[in-house]
């Protein structure tokens, strides 16, 4: 009895972080097409409810109610799996994100290898998508995105070493909390922008969005996919977009850590400022989408095996040396 | 401890079935796919016997990336077009079995050694340098131990990997002719005066370009 107790406890504790989030991813894809509305003087979706607020519960109803086509040569039981890989992985990766001091799902001591362990295994979803399609468009779509999503994982692993070194523990609470005097985005301003970059590539996003690019494959992986199921996909791209964001402001933005130590901003609890830092991330995601012409193909490799790679695999060197002759090394 | 066994012997139970799958199933793509369902609950019992950064990395590398590029393997060749070569045509089919053979007689026998030397001589598996403290995570205990007294050892594993990478570079890296390729720099450097001539043209002569 008292084992369901803690069962039902923790589950409680999930259903309280999920549905938060994915309230959130659905108004985070509100959030996005605005922006990018404004920046190219247009209105954006403004009808739905006030300012166009509920336009995605409008387009998760229209989802909902659309048939499931499978195609009849795919592969059924790979072609159903895809999304539903895809949309759990985005979200078990939220288990570790803290929102304060202590206000965690689990403190667990590798939580930032569980993160990239978990954003690797995302790539399996488009993978198992666009194999199991069985048709030309997807299956390009998904060998341009594993390679694109492999390649930009390697640069990300070694950016966090940088972050690592200067923390000395692969907690994410711990991270945070080695930010008080000063967030990393001052000394490590370089990798903040190749994280930035990556992140935008790891989540296949404008400019980097290949594995989608709809003027030569179609829709990419999605192409065979309709109702629910490409509802699915969507909804973990934008969670995995959410959680880039959230790990980059825990690494370089100092996570729940207000930007000054002073009376009235000590007040406004940590997760209120962690929403901030992500919102902030988000809407740069939103403006680059805008902004930036999409990436050739050649030139993403390029970009991340010849620059992203060795850059922040010298500013690794630089850093460690720099905090060994300084005597900055943290300590157990 | 009751729901720790449970947990043991459900994530076992998935790693033996899915390795059994990996050599049953017909499709080629379909083993891959139980092998990276075997190494995912291979790595949860790593985590459940404490060793989490090992797991984590067990996850990263062979899921993440090894596995990956086994799934483009498999799914850009056309692996079961090959096997059924192998082991239909009367010509070839001697040639691969007995390799197969013999590589699974002395794997087999390797394995009866490990478990029979655990079984009879547990004291050489020393179990008090396997010991977990809980003062320092497991991570830190790792650092420590690799970087001092095994560090040796280390780099030479770290050495190998190298070799290992520069001999795939070389065996598949071939200089192709006549390809047109970008170079940046060129096109950085280059200024007005290159680009553009402007020239005089004088009525009903016209201007020669391009010779």
């Amino acid at each position: 009895m008292e084992y369901l107790n803690l069962v039902f406890e923790e589950v409680y504790k999930i259903l309280f972080l999920l549905v938060p989030v994915l309230v959130s991813v659905a108004m985070i894809v509100w959030l996005d097409r605005r922006v990018w509305a404004f920046v190219q003087k247009r209105q954006g979706p403004n009808v739905v409810g006030p300012f166009g607020l509920l336009q995605s519960l409008a387009d998760a109803l229209k989802y909902i109610f659309k048939e499931i086509i499978i195609p009849a040569s795919s592969n059924k039981i790979i072609f159903i799996l895809a999304p539903i890989i895809t949309m759990t992985l985005a979200l078990i990766a939220w288990a570790v994100i803290p929102f304060g001091e202590d206000q965690v799902l689990a403190d667990i001591n590798v939580g930032i290898l569980y993160i990239f362990a978990v954003s690797s295994l995302g790539v399996y979803g488009i993978i198992m998508g666009g194999w199991a399609s069985n048709s030309k468009y997807p299956f390009l779509g998904s060998i341009r995105s594993a390679a694109q999503m492999v390649s930009y994982e390697v640069s990300i692993g070694i950016i966090i070493i940088n972050v690592l070194l200067c923390v000395g523990s692969l907690n994410l609470s711990d991270i945070v909390l080695a930010q008080q005097k000063i967030w990393f985005i001052i000394p490590l301003f370089p990798m903040f922008v190749i994280f930035f970059i990556s992140a935008l590539a790891e989540t296949n996003r404008p400019p980097f969005d290949l594995p989608e690019a709809e003027a030569e494959l179609v829709a990419g992986y999605q192409t065979e996919y309709s109702g629910m199921m490409y509802a699915m996909f969507w909804l973990g791209e934008y969670a995995n977009i959410l959680l880039m964001c959230s790990l980059g402001s825990i690494l370089f933005l100092g996570g729940w850590l207000s930007p000054i130590d002073l009376y009235p901003f000590n007040l406004v609890p940590g997760a209120i400022w962690l929403i901030l830092k992500i919102l902030f991330l988000f809407i740069l995601f939103a403006l680059v989408k805008a902004v930036v012409p999409r990436y050739r193909y050649d030139q993403l490799m390029r970009l991340g095996w010849k620059i992203f790679l060795p850059f922040s695999l010298t500013y690794v060197v630089l850093t460690a040396s720099y905090l060994f002759y300084f005597n900055l090394l943290p300590t157990l | 401890m009751v729901a720790h066994a449970i947990f043991f012997y459900i994530f076992s139970i998935i790693a033996v079935i899915s390795a059994i799958m990996v050599t049953v199933s017909k499709n080629t793509v379909h083993s891959v796919f139980f092998l990276i369902l075997d190494f995912i609950s291979i790595s949860c019992l790593f985590i459940m016997i404490g060793a989490e950064f090992l797991g984590m990395i067990m996850l990263i590398v062979y899921v993440g990336a090894v596995a990956v590029l086994f799934l483009f393997v498999v799914m850009m060749l056309n692996v079961a077009q090959q096997k059924n070569q192998w082991f239909n045509s009367e010509a070839t089919s001697s040639s691969h079995i007995p390799v197969g053979l013999i590589i699974s007689t002395i794997i087999f026998f390797e394995l009866i050694i490990v478990v029979g030397g655990w079984k009879y001589k547990p004291e050489l598996s020393n179990p008090n340098t396997t010991k977990i403290s809980n003062e320092i995570s497991n991570t830190h205990s790792l650092g420590q131990v690799l970087y001092t007294d095994y560090i040796h050892i280390f780099q030479i594993s770290g050495m190998i990997l190298l070799i290992a990478m520069i001999g795939a570079i070389v065996l598949t890296f071939r200089r192709r002719e006549g390809v047109k390729t970008q170079s940046y720099l060129k096109q950085i450097s280059r200024e007005r005066s290159e680009g553009i001539e402007v020239l005089e043209v004088q009525s009903n002569k016209g201007v020669k370009i391009d010779d």
